[in-house]
């Protein structure tokens, strides 16, 4: 039997963080649910244990990268075959989950599915500020031209990926803002991803990690990582390499 | 070069070197950082001791005013000694990442265990419980 995870993770969401894993049990029952609870300072990691959910709390905020890479390790280590990231805040609608398992089914070779929230066929799934979608147009361009297929929603932090896909995040994945990044790792180890039309609900509690001042900041680190990705010679460690992080002296 | 300058460059790179020395006595500096640092201050101890090397560097790289390139020298060598502390940042931040990670995965295992364990102890309490009912 293959079994499933749901990965919340989750920084201060303890007004939201109930209702998004009461969501994922009623709509997608086959999905175990671990919620990584990234340092929060309120009870975020209490209320979602109490509505049901695995915690993993790391000891300080480790950022969305490394929290839900902490979530593809706990996949990992449970043998689970597919793990669904879905954010804390209630964003991402657990309705979709059982669309994309389908989508990671319907074809062998599919190794990653993201839910796109500009392939909705009314075409106004989501609404946000002018600036971030430029931004996430930009990143859309430039990834489909290196991927060679097309990416309509590149900084969408709703995604399954099956168990390579685990095994790949569970060793190395992405710093600060993921999402971008996980994509061309995903094109560099040759695994095949996929997206499927979802919409997206506006936020109901807690605060994007993003702010506007922001922005410009992330929009030039993840166009320097993704770049820089690009040049390098083996983009992530390998058995048997040097381990990536050392007391080897530096310089 | 002035006398001066010369014997004020001496005693400063002197005075760096002996308080690198004096803080990886202490156990305060790891050698592999020191290391860096008494390289960089011998090099610059031996530029200001030694008038005529200097100069020569000053020509090689189209400094006309000598002293000017015991500061150029310095100055190179303090960049790389950044670089080096932004690549240690970095691979401290990449360590502490690890330990957050496994000692989160770890918490949750526990948490389970513990969880069971008093879940074992109860049933056998209950047992008990029965038992002595005769």
């Amino acid at each position: 039997m293959s079994t499933h995870l749901a990965i919340v993770p989750a920084y201060n969401e303890a007004g939201a963080i109930a209702g998004t894993v009461a969501d994922i049990h009623r709509h997608a029952p086959d999905f175990d649910v671990v919620v990584v609870d990234d340092g929060s300072t309120d009870a975020t990691a209490q209320v979602a244990a109490e509505a049901g959910a695995t915690v993993i709390r790391l000891p300080f905020n480790l950022g969305i990268g490394g929290a839900m890479q902490s979530g593809y390790q706990y996949a990992l280590e449970h043998s689970y075959d597919v793990a669904v990231q879905v954010d804390g805040d209630g964003q991402h609608d657990a309705r979709h989950i059982n669309d994309l398992l389908a989508e990671l089914r319907s074809q062998s070779g599919v190794n990653m599915v993201t839910g796109s929230r500009f392939l909705a066929p009314d075409g106004e799934g989501y609404r946000s500020s002018v600036a971030r979608r430029l931004g996430i147009r930009v990143f859309a361009r430039v990834l489909s031209m290196i991927t060679g297929r097309e990416v309509t929603d590149p900084t969408s932090g709703f995604r399954m990926t099956d168990r390579r896909g685990i095994v790949l995040f569970a060793h190395d994945y992405p710093h600060d803002y993921p999402e971008v990044e996980a994509v061309l790792m995903v094109h560099a180890h040759r695994l095949v991803a996929t997206e499927l039309p979802v919409e997206m609900r506006p936020r109901t509690a807690g605060r994007s990690s993003i702010n506007s001042t922001q922005s410009a900041y992330y929009m030039l680190k993840v166009l320097l990582a993704v770049f820089v990705g690009m040049l390098r010679a083996r983009p992530a460690v390998d058995a048997g390499d040097d381990a990536p992080v050392t007391a080897q002296p530096t310089i | 070069m002035q006398l001066r300058l010369q014997i004020v460059s001496i005693l400063a790179t002197l005075g760096l070197f002996g308080l690198v020395f004096e803080l990886v006595r202490r156990r305060r500096l790891m050698e592999r950082y020191a290391l860096l640092w008494m390289f960089s201050t011998a090099i610059l101890l031996a530029l200001a001791v030694w008038k005529p090397l200097l100069d020569r560097v000053a020509v090689a790289i189209g400094i006309f005013y000598a002293p000017s390139a015991l500061f150029a020298v310095a100055l190179g060598f303090i960049l790389v000694m950044l670089l080096h502390f932004s690549l240690v940042i970095s691979r401290l931040a990449d360590q502490s990442k690890v330990l957050a990670q496994r000692i989160g995965l770890l918490q949750e295992r526990i948490d389970v265990l513990e969880r069971e364990r008093t879940a074992a102890f109860e049933d056998e309490d209950e047992r008990r419980e029965l038992t002595r009912i005769p």
